[in-house]
């Protein structure tokens, strides 16, 4: 059942349930930071609107910095802006930064330790019509591996925001990683929101199997939840927002009490959220698991909804693989 | 900035040979490094560091110290030594260049050894460090200059170039670009490998004041950091005319001593060199340049 502790959206699973992108819990964020904070400065690569810094650059024109389509000179100047007192959110679409300036951000900003904040905005492969190019399905695992580098995929807009919010407090560079879609609001104004710590968003009693998640399609595992609950199979569902540090002790905990797991994410199955609980679990408490998202293929254009059943991360294959994942416990 | 006066040419003449050998001994010492360059490199390397950069070694965090970036990391032994004999950290800790534990590492490392301010060795993405640090520091409304060392070869990196279109669209004119131009880089001399010329037009036409100097002329060093000051509308590039292997004859303009190892005979003959040059006092400065100081306007 939803954890009444989080203070959730009762309308969850209504129909007619709110729904925003979570970009733009970014752009409202980035705002609240300009207001509350000089030293944030915002760089864009030519996409102002979609990734949502517009508001920024408008209220904040001298602490705002067009670098045009230039991912690369984005991250490095980021970069010296960052180890010169300024905390730096660097825009653009996520196939684009951190894929065209991954080297730069290695060096620059990561082993540089510089003080920089990384948007990643049309991931996953809801993106939809743009097609393959500009579907990010790489960026956890790139910027994940990297010494350094904190990793956070909100669930929702709320939590974008939030999660912005808290990047400025990190010291140190920061993946923020969000989607261009409408997706439905899962917390409300009152969900807590600590990097690092998962949220527990459903639990029931004798739970069978543990659904780990991160980013926007975690809703399709609390509906995965339900449908499994209507056919009496107990689940809980974990939203792993911040994929490093990796919240391993909550993880380790759930995976020993119940079993088996089932990975959720809009990522490649390699080196994303997947390959992070897979690295935990086989240390401390070798649990079966299986994974979904994308299995190692590109994608291509079409609607989310078309596209995410075409890949097997629709509600229907969440749920059969959560009864794979039982018959293996 | 202070005028060059005899005493202090003299003084950076030395010292440039110091720390030439400095390099030479460090190198050899580790078995592996970037000669050619960090030689090359050793007279506007002192000049700045001795002469041109307001700095305090004893708070290498000073927030209003100019900040120096070497973007073509590999030739750090030079900024190592010129960071150690400017008192930054203790001269002896030169011979750990490269082994385990050591603070100096095969390629400069920012937070591991005070003086450096960024982290670099891929090429082609210093400039645009730097441009973001100029760009905090007119944020800021402070008034330290950001000075940048870039190599020829990494012109060939586009990010270069997205950082010198960078630079003039915000006129930054707190920037100063010195570019390395000795004409040799890994696999051959830069004309043959990708041609850069005409350098010089190229920084005009994407807006910048360009300077040439002969970069072994310690006076046109100082003239054109100078005149780079004095310039309000727009980033400078002083393009450094400057030999690779510079002192060490048997090194100079040989793109195969861009990296190649010494052998315990050359590096021996390299500091022999050096050291016989440094008894009779030759003065480099005092032979006619190769380059004319040249500011195009």
């Amino acid at each position: 059942m939803l954890n009444h502790r989080l203070y959730l959206n009762q309308r969850l699973f209504d129909s007619s349930v709110e729904q925003q992108p979570s970009r733009d819990g970014f752009g409202d964020g980035l705002v609240e930071l300009g207001r509350k904070n000089p030293h944030v400065v915002a760089l864009c690569a030519d996409l102002v609107e979609s990734t949502r810094v517009e508001p920024f650059a408008r209220h904040f024109p001298d602490r705002f910095f067009e670098v045009g389509v230039a991912e690369q000179n984005m991250a490095a100047v980021a970069a010296g802006l960052g180890v010169s007192g300024k905390i730096p959110f660097i825009a653009s679409y996520a196939t684009f930064s951190p894929g065209r300036n991954w080297e730069q951000i290695r060096t620059t900003i990561s082993y540089n330790n510089s003080n920089v904040k990384i948007a990643g905005h049309h991931a996953g492969i809801s993106v939809g019509p743009d097609g393959a190019t500009h579907q990010a399905l790489e960026d956890i695992a790139t910027m994940r591996v990297m010494a350094n580098m904190t990793v956070i995929v909100p669930v929702d807009a709320h939590q974008a925001r939030l999660a912005t919010l808290s990047a400025a407090h990190i010291w140190g560079p920061v993946y923020l990683r969000f989607t261009r879609e409408k997706t439905p609001i899962i917390t409300t104004l009152k969900t807590p929101f600590v990097p690092g710590h998962a949220q527990v968003l459903w639990e029931t009693t004798a739970p069978k199997v543990l659904f780990v998640g991160c980013g926007p399609i975690v809703y399709h595992a609390l509906l995965a939840a339900r449908e499994l609950y209507k056919q009496k199979i107990g689940s809980v569902v974990l939203n792993m927002h911040t994929v490093k540090p990796l919240d391993q002790k909550t993880l380790v905990a759930y995976a020993k009490k119940i079993g088996c797991v089932v990975t959720v994410e809009e990522h490649q199955i390699i080196g994303g959220l997947g390959g992070a609980v897979a690295e935990c679990l086989s240390r401390y408490t070798p649990t079966p698991q299986e994974f979904i998202g994308m299995q190692d293929t590109f994608g291509e254009s079409g609607t989310p909804y078309d596209l995410l059943k075409k890949y097997h991360m629709d509600v229907f294959d969440i749920v059969a693989a959560a009864k794979r994942a039982i018959k293996r416990a | 900035m202070d005028p060059l006066y005899e005493d202090k040419l003299q003084f950076l003449e030395s010292m440039a040979n110091r720390l030439r050998q400095d390099v030479v001994e460090m190198i050899a010492h580790a078995g592996s490094g970037h000669q050619g360059g960090s030689l090359g490199m050793a007279d506007i390397f002192t000049t700045l560091y001795f002469h041109v950069l307001r700095h305090n070694p004893t708070k290498p965090s000073w927030a209003d110290r100019d900040r120096f970036v070497l973007s073509n990391g590999h030739i750090c032994p030079i900024l190592y030594a010129s960071l150690a004999r400017s008192g930054y950290f203790p001269v002896e800790e030169l011979s750990t260049l490269r082994t385990i534990d050591s603070r100096l590492q095969g390629h400069p490392h920012r937070g591991s050894l005070p003086g450096i301010e960024s982290t670099s060795g891929p090429l082609g993405s210093g400039l645009s460090q730097a441009a973001g640090m100029a760009l905090a520091a007119r944020l800021d409304k402070k008034r330290y200059r950001v000075y940048v060392a870039l190599s020829d070869g990494e012109h060939q990196e586009g990010n270069i170039w997205e950082a010198v279109l960078f630079s003039a669209r915000h006129k930054l004119s707190g920037l100063t670009a010195i570019v390395d131009r000795n004409n040799i880089q890994i696999d051959g001399d830069t004309e043959s490998v990708m041609p850069l010329e005409p350098l010089s037009d190229k920084y005009q036409s994407f807006g910048w004041h360009v300077i040439e100097i002969d970069g072994h002329n310690f006076e046109h060093i100082v003239a054109s950091c100078a005149e780079s000051a004095a310039i309000h509308d727009r980033p400078t590039v002083i393009i450094a005319h400057t030999t690779a292997g510079k002192g060490v004859d048997f090194m100079e303009n040989d793109y195969r001593w861009h990296s190649k190892p010494f052998s315990g005979d050359e590096a021996r003959r390299a500091l022999k060199q050096l050291k016989h040059d440094a008894v009779l006092q030759r003065r480099f400065s005092s032979l006619p340049s190769r380059f004319r100081y040249t500011s195009h306007a």
